[in-house]
């Protein structure tokens, strides 16, 4: 897995690409943590991942809920089909916003 | 279900014999089964069925034959490289098998616990989220007695699924269950395998549930793999032994007189 | 009587099966207990602590009780006897040696293996028959790392501090009937107890209790992972256990007392 953040429209970005596993998914835990303790609105992008499996999963819920707390937009975005099943299977469709692309916002 | 035959193999049996004592059960079994595939077992009590999963999962000894799961031959590899291997089998027992002393939370996160070095929170967030794919949200600090038995062979799939992993067994699905619960558990074996590419052994004796969710069934008889085809196959096969079984049918075997005699007076 | 030569036969190779499954064990858990860590299966401490909680803390009580009740036995019956030869103080001298050489080892023994040793039998016998230990293999627990070690070594430590009790209470017991009787000071009974004693006499209970430990807690596991045919069977390898245990328990004394008394 590899991280890239850039800001774009008053979010910064959070690029995860590879996969998200088991292994990763505590590094990718820390960048979202720590960026929303930074105080940013956060978008996750999916774009480039491969595999995201329910540890990285629970990552975002994690963060979502951490932003929330503190008053923080957060959303993901380019959630690949794969992803999504993921997604839909715990039904958090329903619960995380996500967008197509940073421009739906 | 055809297209699945092109997928890597991620199960292959090969000419596995096994005994208990003296007496031979498998004989000269051979199965394969593909990614994403859905392989249902089948076949009356003492047809051996039980006893081929137990090898598959490693808790048996083969007297000859090879079982290669993942490309890793079990009957010869290290305690080692077995230990890492479980890390991608998710297994759910008949009866749930769920540990007494431990709450349903802390039987789901076991695994997580004994694999991984995931946050603490990160782990209860993941056996969680499993609870709520089988629908149990909100019974986590249960403990298995308080469960009724639709219940807990839900929860033994969630902690049989919690390390996403490749390879799920599991015995007898629907055994013991209700019609409607039975119906919603094919639903989510379903879904899980079309969520996660899961790849499945189902061991069961529901013809309709076979139907429902298998790609292709494995029929064993005394032992032997009776046949091994898809399900229109084995719905359209000749063979008497499947007929008999997909239509109930007692066994009546042909009566040899001194044979009979010679076993009810020896 | 060809078969009654064979059932003997068969006897003889299932007990010799079970004797090195017995032995074995002890080989296993301390493997586990030394190579668990580079395994990345360590034998958890948290376990172990548990187990002295159940097997030896909760067990306090009935210890106290029984050994204080057999040191008054002693000290009536030695009272009794004794005064035949008009040597009646002497029994401050039988009742220490008796007391922590072999009275307060057998009996936290037999205890241990009534209250613990069933329960353990019970526990493992009814975890075999819901799968609960393919379950524990499954996820790549080994069932020795989880449960025996833990137990190995919890019955190991408990039994032994449960005898010094037992010592502590069965001396106390005889000292309260003969100080009673005889008019003894509790002080002087005391103090002539701890001048007869030396350490040899604790230390050779300690190795019996010790020994019994592992003969309580082999004989358990082994039992309860044999379990075959559902709760009827988890019920008849509880009593073989328990049975097994103080048989083996107390030949296992008489042998040990006719070696260390030499």
């Amino acid at each position: 897995m590899e991280y890239n953040t850039r800001t774009e429209s008053g979010y910064r970005v959070l690029e995860l690409s590879g996969e998200v596993d088991l292994h990763y998914s505590p590094q990718a835990r820390k960048q979202i943590l720590s960026l929303l303790k930074e105080g940013y609105d956060l978008l996750v992008d999916l774009s480039a991942v491969e595999y995201i499996d329910s540890s990285g999963v629970a990552s975002l819920v994690e963060g979502y809920q951490s932003a929330r707390d503190d008053n923080l937009r957060f959303g993901l975005i380019g959630v690949s089909d794969a992803a999504m099943q993921v997604l839909q299977l715990a039904r958090l469709d329903k619960v995380f916003p996500i967008y197509n692309s940073i421009e739906d916002l | 279900m055809i297209e699945t035959m092109n997928k890597p193999v991620m199960i292959q049996v090969e000419d596995l014999n096994t005994h208990y004592g003296d007496r031979q059960i498998l004989k000269s079994v051979n199965v394969t089964v593909h990614e994403g595939e859905i392989m249902v077992v089948m076949g009356g009590s003492g047809s051996g069925k039980s006893t081929l999963l137990r090898h598959l999962l490693g808790l048996e000894y083969a007297t000859s034959g090879h079982i290669r799961i993942l490309g890793k031959d079990i009957t010869e590899i290290s305690e080692m490289e077995m230990y890492e291997l479980r890390k991608n089998m998710g297994v759910s027992f008949q009866g749930g098998a769920l540990f007494g002393s431990m709450s349903i939370s802390e039987n789901v996160q076991l695994p997580l616990k004994e694999h991984t070095s995931l946050d603490e929170k990160t782990m209860q967030i993941i056996s969680r989220m499993k609870l709520e794919v089988v629908n149990l949200s909100g019974f986590e600090d249960l403990m298995p007695s308080e469960l009724s038995g639709g219940m807990i062979k839900r929860a033994a799939l969630a902690r049989a699924i919690v390390m996403d992993p490749k390879l799920l067994f599991f015995d007898e699905p629907s055994a013991g269950l209700d019609p409607v619960t039975s119906i919603e558990l094919d639903e989510l074996i379903l879904r899980l395998r079309d969520a996660m590419n899961m790849t499945m052994i189902i061991v069961t004796h529901e013809l309709e549930s076979a139907f429902k969710i298998a790609d292709r069934i494995t029929v064993l008889d005394q032992g032997e793999v009776l046949i091994c085809d898809t399900v229109e196959n084995i719905k359209n096969s000749e063979l008497n032994r499947v007929q008999d079984l997909l239509n109930r049918r007692a066994r009546i075997h042909e009566v040899d007189a001194d044979d009979y005699l010679h076993r009810l007076t020896v | 009587m060809l078969r009654s030569i064979e059932n003997l036969g068969r006897f003889t190779i299932r007990s010799i099966e079970e004797l090195g499954y017995a032995i074995s064990l002890a080989f296993v858990s301390l493997k586990w207990l030394l190579l668990g860590k580079s395994k990345k299966q360590p034998v958890q401490l948290v376990t172990i602590a548990e187990e002295i909680v159940t097997i030896g803390v909760h067990a306090i009580p009935i210890v106290s009780v029984l050994c204080f009740a057999v040191g008054v036995m002693l000290a009536i019956q030695g009272i009794d006897t004794l005064k035949t030869f008009g040597a009646e103080h002497k029994v401050v001298l039988g009742i220490a040696l008796s007391i922590p050489r072999e009275f307060s080892p057998l009996i936290v023994g037999i205890l241990v293996a009534g209250r613990s040793g069933s329960a353990i039998t019970a526990r493992i016998g009814t975890m075999v028959e819901s799968q609960e230990i393919d379950a524990l293999r499954v996820i790549g627990i080994n069932p020795n790392r989880y449960i025996t070690a833990p137990l190995l070594i919890a019955m190991m430590i408990s039994v032994p501090l449960l005898t010094i009790l037992g010592d502590f209470m069965g001396v106390i017991g005889g000292g309260v009937f003969a100080s009673i009787e005889l008019g003894m000071n509790m002080d002087a009974y005391l103090t002539r107890t701890l001048d007869i004693l030396v350490p040899y006499d604790i230390f050779q209970g300690l190795i019996k209790s010790v020994i019994f430990a592992y003969i309580i807690a082999v004989v358990g596991v082994s039992n309860g992972f044999q379990v075959r045919g559902g709760a009827a069977g988890v019920g008849k390898a509880t009593t073989r256990s328990v049975v097994m245990s103080i048989s083996y328990i107390v030949v296992t004394d008489m042998i040990f007392t006719y070696f260390l008394n030499r």
